[in-house]
């Protein structure tokens, strides 16, 4: 660990004369600035998902905790007289913040999609529904549905709980994909720099066996080919994230669809710009190693 | 202390033994001269010397460290106090040869503006001034061998191993290179120098005490005063 915190010291202050003892042309070179710039831009895309289904996770898990819906069946003679029953048992009814009966108006635009915009309600037996906007304590479902069930027939309250849980649910898998995706993206950019600075070293062995003729040490060859592949990896990488950031700006909004929010809200749009470092931080760590290995491996 | 002792070292390759019973002791000053039959061990020998190849068995000291015991740090650490000078001198060819020939210093973490009036003095030490900025391919034989001189003793070794240094060039660049080895000898560098040019030995003994060694028949024994 000491050592690796040293050489990212020495990688930060940078080393000139260094970085120029290995030939700066080769296709590990594309190979490693295309792969970085593919990821990133992945990345991009992975941490946009995650973060909307954070943000989902949270509008839904919030709107429908702080809601309740009361349905009112049965015949619709009497179904005014029963939603003024509901209502006052609701506003009697302590963690309940306002209650407040769907208008004819409101009843129609929930409608709307599935029966088209001139459905004449008075012929069908709509149930009349009830909005209720809960206090932050929330109130005690079951026992509001014990008093509807004895003073306002053909009540059915839904306290959102059997929707909430699956849209939660599923939020949240949505989320941990988005994360385990970047996961992915970092260990396959990992394993590619590994595979692309293997490559060089195998192919630079001209320049290390004359390095080692002069006395080099292991880490001092090794810090020339993990500074070209951090850099590489980070130009890569800021390029991708770039692109990947362009493309989320010119998401199409969707809007009432499952997608609605994907892409970056507010501060979210500075977290991208953690991915390139973080890149070259798994490009420093992966070349370190590689190279170290290779360098054993070579007598 | 001596800079590099073998002591009863053997060295197998390819089922068959190259080297028997080799005891050498490179004291501090000391001037040397190698030689034998092509193919009679002379570069294993100096390779063991520089640490690159280990003996099948025997005992093999740099600077009092035994070899295989040394870390791979300690033996950079000596590599940079031995100045070599390969059969077939490589190089960096993406460097200038300037920047080839120190190259070591900046191995050694020494700071490159500081040593520039020493780079200059050492270019034209070895008759390269007007090459310093070529690239090493563009050297020919014998510029190759002196840039790999140069390069050998730019951080100021203790020791120079030198392999065939006038293998590739002409009488008057060979005499060139002995002077510079002579003195860098007088200097007090050790040096030794593995050669079957017997000319070169015996143009060396006119300048400066030499003592010859001979590979034959796998061992190393001194040579006759016919050399």
């Amino acid at each position: 660990m000491k050592a690796f915190l040293r050489d990212l010291r020495i990688l930060w202050r940078g080393d000139a004369s260094g970085d120029r003892v290995v030939p700066p042309s080769g296709y590990t070179v594309r190979l490693t600035i295309f792969s970085a710039a593919a990821m990133g831009f992945l990345a991009v895309m992975a941490l946009a998902l995650a973060l909307s289904a954070g943000r989902l996770a949270d509008d839904w898990g919030g709107a429908l905790a702080r809601s309740a819906t009361l349905r009112i069946d049965g015949p619709l003679d009497t179904m005014q007289e029963r939603t003024e029953a509901a209502l006052r048992v609701l506003e009697q009814t302590p963690g309940v913040a306002s209650a407040q009966a769907l208008t004819e108006e409101e009843q129609r635009a929930l409608l709307e999609p599935w029966f088209g915009p001139d459905l004449q309600l008075e012929s069908l037996p709509i149930p009349q529904l009830i909005e209720i906007e809960k206090t932050p304590e929330g109130f005690d479902a079951e026992g509001l549905r014990l008093r509807l069930e004895g003073e306002v027939p053909g009540a059915m309250l839904d306290d959102h709980e059997s929707w909430r849980k699956p849209f939660l649910a599923a939020a949240r898998a949505l989320r941990w994909l988005g994360w385990g995706a970047m996961v992915l993206i970092g260990a396959t950019m990992a394993a590619i720099v590994t595979l692309a600075a293997s490559v060089s070293l195998a192919a630079n062995a001209q320049v290390i066996s004359v390095l080692r003729l002069i006395g080099a040490r292991d880490d001092y060859i090794a810090r020339a080919f993990i500074r070209r592949f951090t850099f590489r990896t980070l130009t890569g990488a800021a390029v991708g994230t770039g692109l990947g950031l362009i493309a989320s700006a010119l998401l199409p909004d969707a809007p009432m669809s499952f997608l609605t929010g994907i892409g970056f809200a507010n501060l979210d749009w500075l977290v991208p710009f953690a991915i390139p470092p973080l890149a070259a931080l798994v490009a420093f760590a992966a070349t370190r190693r590689a190279a170290f290995r290779t360098l054993r491996g070579l007598s | 202390m001596l800079v590099i002792a073998l002591d009863n070292v053997a060295y197998s390759y390819g089922g068959g033994e190259l080297l028997a019973g080799v005891t050498l002791e490179l004291a501090p000053g000391s001037f040397h001269f190698l030689t034998g039959p092509s193919g009679a061990g002379k570069t294993t020998l100096l390779k063991m010397c520089f640490g690159e190849l280990v003996p099948t068995s025997g005992r093999v000291e740099l600077f009092g460290q035994r070899l295989p015991g040394m870390t791979r740090d300690a033996l950079a650490g000596a590599r940079r106090r031995i100045g070599l000078v390969p059969q077939d001198a490589r190089f960096l060819d993406h460097l200038t040869v300037a920047e080839n020939i120190s190259l070591p210093l900046t191995v050694a973490g020494q700071d490159m503006r500081a040593q520039k009036a020493n780079l200059d003095e050492l270019l034209a030490w070895v008759g390269l001034t007007h090459r310093a900025k070529a690239t090493p391919p563009e050297l020919s034989g014998g510029e190759r061998q002196r840039a790999a001189l140069a390069r050998a003793v730019i951080l100021s070794p203790d020791v120079i191993l030198a392999d065939e240094p006038t293998g590739n060039v002409d009488w008057e660049m060979s005499q060139r290179l002995l002077r510079l080895l002579v003195e860098l000898n007088r200097m007090g560098k050790s040096v030794l120098v593995a050669s079957h040019d017997l000319a070169l030995i015996r143009a060396a003994k006119t300048q400066t005490q030499v003592r010859v060694l001979r590979i034959s028949n796998r061992r190393l024994q001194f040579a006759g005063a016919d050399l």
